[in-house]
């Protein structure tokens, strides 16, 4: 029975999220964007109260909030349609995107380390490390958006793997608690060799280098670490030890199915952001005298509304498609193409939106009066992180044409 | 041509003017092709063709009830869900196979024709019961609750095999659907019936007037009171089987409002001229022209308040938008296997991004438009408001749907641009989307 709304069972989650961006994340944003990340300065005090918060939320009711909603749950399942932890997820980080994208992705326990282990741990590890604040470390000095090429290695040494190699760009890699490591096992096996290790702060060998100076998401910490004979407790590596063949559920596949549940989440940030700079060029152009008009033909309205109104469609696009990405999760259809649909509209609309929004606004936009040019500023890594733009059109285009990566590069 | 194109004829131009009128005629003359020019008269005086409107039958009111039936809105939606009903499963399954085995093999000569064949529109009707879907049973219909989204899944499936046809057929399925939600038991006893059995009549929902900017909610086309009931002057524009059709709902501004009434096509004053467009050619389009016609008072639909006609044009642009996408969805379908299968440089062209990531685009923005418009739909059927959401499908196929159209004939390059292969026809009748008013009311 068709119905494209969110069922009523999450207003409660959705306002919540909305409560917390509109008292907590919007009257800090400006705060910390100013004081850079790449400062060493601990982390956001007001986030460890609000972390405590949605830990309370996150442990009894339907509906999942952070990053650990993401968990293919096959336990108490009816039978029919299904709404259910992954579509609550990202709706809740919409809204709290709409109040912060930056400081969404500083909140403790709620790492893309942390939808990782959610996402293919095994119960005994969920156990485990479900108290942690995990980074997800994958991306290496040589290779950004070819996965494929990690040269971070695990070597197996008794009851441990030894970790060597560098990582780039971990989201959190500071204030986080553990660290979830891409490595592989065997350099000449490809693909699937790779696997994915819990590396706990504070293990010897591993090392936070420096962080980076960013672009925007300024209040979130981006850092480099090395691991140096750093060694790993064999029972932290995620899924199966085996070395498989391509199309392995455990391993690298598996770690690549990690991004069926976390490209939502990234495109519920764009979208919430974009939401943002929406509602925000709303309030601009009612002071300005221009009204939205829905029925009236955009070529019969000002320019401005005219542009509104298109920026409106292809937020809703891009909400929708997110949206359904999260359903089809929720009720075990496979989502690969669906999830980067999502991922490349609201990375590109989240773009559009927010820069146009810039424009339109003037200087009152471009200055730092408003928090436009902070959100203009923030969604362009939503276009690039867990998968580029043009990763996601490549993803997309593969499976519609029936294409391997070998065909399609 | 700097900037601004625009000089007035000068000597020169006048001379090739001349020169132009003399050629034509020695040309004509010299190679016999005297004949060719009575036909492109001929072809002229047809576009041309003006007549009155169609007379066929006789509505009259029988077994009136004592108020109008209305469809309920659709209730018990709690959850987000994308899978259709069983029932619509049915009838989308039903019209798919019926546009892919019988519309798209017509859909070349129907174009060409500017023509549908009746017998398609007879199975449209008798078989998939486009006009009786949304008409509650006590009216003879099928349908008890609002049906925007079948008729969505409907109009999607139908465009799949063509456009054109799809618009003729349901053409009077917008009707019917504005009789059931806005008429009276008048109104409904006396046009009805003949809406609910095997033998439909052309008819139409006329808005759209040929004006630069045209807005709907500025009509030009007027109604004007009178003792009796209205006089109706005006223009409509791309009036589906506008020669044949027996009823029109035509939108006109009364009071300065714009409202519907009904017409019967053989009231005085009423004529009609074909106006074949660039696409959707086989809805056989015509200019319905209003010249001082007399309507009864009863005429006048849903008690002419502007929240019936907002909705009118809100439904019939989620009507336009399900056929871009079921165009749209056709576009996709047919490059896939051509950019596989064509090669280039020693291997097929969808090895290259620059391709391949077209078709991805193709994919993404018409799944975006797809659940833009049912969205809209499925909140117009209960009773929720949906003007945003309307707009919103409007604006995203307008948008994408043209861009789909053109990327299907650049992903087939010269060949797209041929006969030969169907996307240059779909091109051209994805901008109808953008276009278009009225018509394919849901």
């Amino acid at each position: 029975m068709i119905n494209l709304e969110t069922p009523k069972k999450f207003d409660l989650l959705i306002n919540q999220a909305h409560q917390v961006s509109t008292e907590i994340f919007r009257p800090i944003s400006r705060k910390y964007d100013r004081v850079s990340s790449a400062e060493p300065g601990g982390p956001i005090k007001e986030l460890d109260t609000l972390a405590a918060l949605i830990d309370g939320m996150n442990s009894g009711g339907e509906g999942g909030t952070g990053a650990r909603g993401v968990r293919r749950d096959s336990k108490g399942e009816e039978p029919g349609n299904r709404n259910g932890t992954n579509m609550s997820s990202v709706l809740s980080v919409m809204e709290a995107c709409w109040g912060d994208v930056a400081l969404v992705l500083s909140m403790p326990r709620q790492g893309l380390g942390d939808a990782a282990i959610a996402s293919v741990a095994s119960d005994e590890q969920l156990e485990r490390f479900g108290g942690l604040w995990a980074s997800m470390a994958i991306t290496e000095p040589s290779f950004g958006s070819d996965s494929s090429a990690v040269s971070t290695t695990a070597v197996r040494d008794g009851d441990h793997y030894v970790l060597n190699g560098e990582k780039i760009f971990v989201t959190s890699g500071s204030r986080s608690n553990a660290v979830v490591v891409w490595a592989t096992v065997d350099k000449s096996r490809g693909r699937g060799a790779i696997k994915s290790f819990v590396v706990e702060k504070g293990t010897p060998g591993m090392e936070v280098e420096r962080l980076e100076h960013k672009l925007g998401i300024k209040a979130s910490d981006t850092a480099t670490i090395r691991f140096t004979d750093c060694r790993v407790p064999a029972e932290n590596m995620l899924g199966s030890s085996e070395i498989e063949d391509a199309g392995d559920a455990t391993g690298f596949a598996g770690a690549m199915q990690t991004f069926d549940n976390t490209r939502p989440l990234v495109a519920g940030m764009a979208v919430g952001c974009a939401r943002a700079a929406l509602d925000e060029m709303e309030d601009l152009l009612g002071q300005a005298g221009v009204e939205v008009d829905y029925d009236r033909p955009a070529y019969v309205q000002t320019g401005a509304a005219a542009q509104y109104l298109q920026m409106e469609a292809d937020w809703e696009a891009a909400y929708l498609l997110t949206l359904e990405s999260t359903w089809m999760a929720d009720n075990r259809q496979p989502n690969s193409l669906q999830a980067s649909m999502a991922k490349a509209k609201a990375g590109r609309v989240g773009v559009e939106i927010t820069t146009r929004c810039v424009e339109l606004a003037g200087s009152l936009g471009y200055s730092e009066h408003s928090l436009l040019e902070k959100w203009a500023r923030d969604s362009k890594i939503l276009d690039i992180f867990e998968g580029t733009q043009q990763i996601q059109q490549l993803i997309v285009a593969r499976r519609l044409l029936g294409k391997s990566s070998g065909e399609l590069k | 041509m700097s900037g601004r194109n625009r000089r007035g004829r000068d000597a020169m131009g006048v001379g090739l003017a001349a020169l132009n009128r003399i050629s034509s005629l020695s040309v004509i003359d010299r190679f016999g092709l005297r004949k060719p020019l009575e036909r492109a008269v001929f072809e002229g005086s047809r576009t041309g063709f003006r007549a009155v409107g169609a007379a066929n039958r006789t509505f009259a009111a029988a077994q009136k009830r004592s108020k109008p039936s209305r469809p309920a809105a659709v209730t018990g939606r709690e959850l987000f869900d994308l899978n259709p009903d069983d029932d619509q499963k049915l009838i989308t399954e039903a019209t798919r196979e019926f546009a892919v085995e019988q519309l798209r093999p017509a859909a070349h000569d129907a174009d060409e024709t500017c023509a549908t064949p009746s017998e398609l529109l007879k199975r449209s009707v008798v078989e998939l019961g486009v006009t009786s879907v949304g008409v509650p049973a006590e009216l003879g219909g099928m349908g008890s609750e609002r049906s925007t989204t079948t008729g969505t899944l409907v109009a999607e499936a139908l465009a799949y095999g063509d456009m054109g046809i799809a618009v003729a057929c349901l053409a009077p399925a917008g009707v019917s659907t504005a009789l059931t939600l806005w008429g009276d038991e008048t109104q409904q006893a006396t046009y009805l019936p003949a809406f609910v059995g095997d033998d439909v009549p052309a008819a139409a929902v006329a808005v759209t007037e040929p004006t630069p900017l045209f807005d709907p909610f500025a009509l030009a086309t007027t109604a004007t009171r009178t003792a009796s009931g209205f006089t109706l002057d005006g223009v409509k524009s791309l009036v589906p089987r506008a020669a044949t059709a027996e009823l029109f709902v035509v939108a006109a501004a009364l009071d300065g409002r714009p409202a519907l009434f009904l017409l019967e096509s053989g009231t005085s004053g009423v004529q009609v001229e074909a106006e074949p467009a660039m696409g959707i050619r086989a809805a056989a389009t015509g200019r319905l022209i209003l010249q001082n016609v007399t309507v009864p008072a009863g005429a006048l639909l849903g008690g002419g308040t502007a929240e019936t006609y907002a909705d009118c044009i809100r439904l019939s642009r989620i009507g336009w938008a399900a056929l871009a996408c079921g165009t749209g969805k056709a576009v996709l379908d047919y490059v896939i296997p051509y950019v596989n299968e064509r090669t280039a440089f020693g291997e097929p062209i969808s090895n290259r991004q620059a391709v391949a990531f077209m078709v991805a685009n193709i994919g993404i923005e018409l799944e975006g438009a797809r659940l833009a418009t049912l969205r809209a739909a499925a909140r117009a059927e209960q009773g929720r408001t949906f003007a945003r959401e309307a707009a919103i499908a409007r604006r995203l196929t307008a948008e994408y749907g043209m861009q789909i159209g053109s990327n299907g004939v650049q992903l087939l390059g010269g060949h797209g641009y041929v006969k030969e292969h169907p996307v240059e026809r779909w091109y051209r009748d994805l901008r109808a989307a953008a276009v278009m008013e009225g018509v394919v009311v849901l």
